[in-house]
């Protein structure tokens, strides 16, 4: 192409309007409107107005599952990540088993498999009654088991990004593995890690839906109740979509805002 | 105590089939500065790193101002407190500002204060010569300032060994003095010092002696000037007159 240019050789005005154009995030405006169109028509139509009070019902419960196990999550699969890249060989194919087991079955399954199978062993076990553990509860661990292997990939990865000549020369330096792991490695891997733990935690957000098969009362078990009566599944159904929609687009935003703001501080 | 201050016996090394120590001996003595020449591959980074245990010898005996390096964590650790190192490529913690990066170390291994390490810190800032950047990060710095911020980091531990691998490698050539005539104020100190270098200013002014290596052994050792007026070994001429142009 070639490059339009004035006599001193500044690219044009008319060359940098069209940059800008081509700069402009289009996508976000269009997706913007679509979720415009949709409030405007909740707004103005009873019976959009009633099925988004209804679906709303269930956000507190989608919200609250989603931070719970995102947190615990992040625990677990800091334990799990550092477990996997331990140099102790049992800690370490402890770790690995783990991860690879959760990786190889469905997150459907694995819910399935949590809830049903290994939480009312592990009650009976302990001697309680299956119902001292509430299907919410269930649902946060299934998820908490699943997210913190796919985190401590994630943080595994990150620790792997930082050269190994920063742990040696932490070591060179008279201070232990774990100190270095500590204050040296972790923090910069962090750093590292940050925009996938996002992508996570909207991931996490969006399969909090598979709880639904347990009859959590979240946005779209709340909807799937709602059309077993009316039979609105056309409004129902576009309504669950623009919930999830906005949350996560506000979700992306806002950490975009977080990782532009860590790196405008490092 | 008149045993040396490093004692290497025997050391040898492997990575799968590839023999990059074999039957190594070198004793370095207490105020020493002993500089290691030798093509690439020829061992002298692997034999530097072994004296730290950042290498472990498959073979051999090391002992580190009276403490033999076996597979003691206590050991290997009171090794490393008392010996620095210093990396081509400066390896400083990018996530901390350069005061933080010369203070890490004294307050969780020496167990000083903030301010006892700030005040060590602040004084050997100044000792090489950037007084300045304390409160930069390592990107902010040139590659001469930030060598010498990690030697100044190393300092801060109070070693009696100092190991140099490559210093000056990674470094522009403008940079590369600040950084030698740090080196050769710590040699005028009478600092124990094992550098892998090629620079020959360095072994000019500070070196005691000079040992040149090729594949995994020590071909011969001996006072600058010998080794580069007068080199015994065909290798070690040719090797020179590579790099000597």
């Amino acid at each position: 192409m070639a490059v339009e240019s004035n006599q001193l050789g500044a690219p044009s005005e008319r060359l940098l309007s069209r940059r800008r154009l081509e700069q402009f995030p289009w996508w976000l405006l269009i997706i913007l409107s679509i979720i415009l169109f949709m409030l405007v028509r909740i707004i103005v139509d009873p019976l959009y107005r009633s099925i988004f009070d209804t679906i709303q019902q269930g956000l507190v419960t989608t919200l609250s599952v989603t931070a719970i196990a995102f947190v615990f999550s992040l625990m677990f699969g800091l334990i799990l990540g550092l477990g996997r890249v331990s140099t102790n060989p049992i800690l370490r194919n402890l770790a690995i088993t783990y991860i690879e087991f959760v990786r190889g079955v469905p997150i459907l399954v694995l819910i399935f498999t949590i809830s049903f199978a290994l939480v009312p062993m592990i009650v009976r076990t302990i001697g309680l009654p299956n119902s001292a553990i509430s299907l919410t509860t269930r649902a946060i661990i299934a998820l908490v088991l699943i997210y913190g292997a796919y985190i401590a990939e994630i943080v595994r990865a990150g620790i792997e990004s930082i050269g190994p000549g920063q742990m040696e020369a932490g070591r060179s330096l008279g201070m232990t593995r774990r100190q270095t792991m500590q204050y040296v490695i972790l923090p910069q891997a962090v750093r590292n890690i940050l925009p996938a733990i996002g992508n996570d935690l909207i991931a996490l957000l969006k399969d909090s839906s598979l709880i639904s098969v347990l009859g959590v009362r979240e946005i779209t078990q709340v909807s799937r109740l709602s059309v077993s009566t009316t039979f609105r599944y056309e409004e129902t159904y576009f309504i669950l979509t623009l919930f999830y929609l906005s949350m996560t687009l506000l979700l992306s935003l806002i950490l975009q805002w977080i990782q532009h703001r860590v790196r405008v501080r490092g | 105590m008149n045993q040396p201050m490093i004692l290497i016996e025997h050391v040898s090394k492997y990575f799968g089939n590839f023999r990059a120590l074999d039957q190594v001996n070198l004793s370095v003595n207490a105020g020493e500065v002993l500089m290691i020449i030798g093509p690439s591959g020829s061992g002298k980074s692997t034999l530097l790193r072994c004296i730290n245990h950042l290498e472990v010898p498959d073979a051999g005996r090391l002992v580190v101002d009276g403490i033999l390096l076996d597979n003691n964590e206590a050991h290997i650790n009171a090794v490393r407190a008392e010996v620095g190192m210093v990396f081509q490529r400066f390896e400083l913690f990018p996530h901390l500002t350069v005061l933080e990066n010369i203070c890490l170390a004294q307050q969780k291994v020496r167990r000083r204060s903030r301010s006892e390490s700030e005040a060590i810190g602040r004084a050997l800032l100044e000792k090489v010569g950037i007084p300045e950047q304390a409160h930069k990060h390592p990107a902010q710095l040139s590659g001469g300032q930030q060598q010498r911020v990690a030697i100044a980091r190393s300092l801060a531990m109070q070693p009696k060994i100092m190991l140099f691998d490559e210093p000056t490698s990674a470094l522009d050539p403008e940079m590369i003095k600040e950084v030698l005539d740090v080196m050769l104020d710590l040699a005028r100190d009478g600092m124990t010092m094992v550098v892998v270098s090629h620079e020959m200013g360095f072994a000019r002014n500070a070196a005691h002696r000079v040992a040149f290596m090729d594949q995994g052994r020590i071909v011969e050792q001996g006072p600058p000037e010998t080794i580069f007026v007068n080199p015994r070994h065909e290798r070690t001429q040719l090797f020179l007159s590579r790099i000597l142009h």
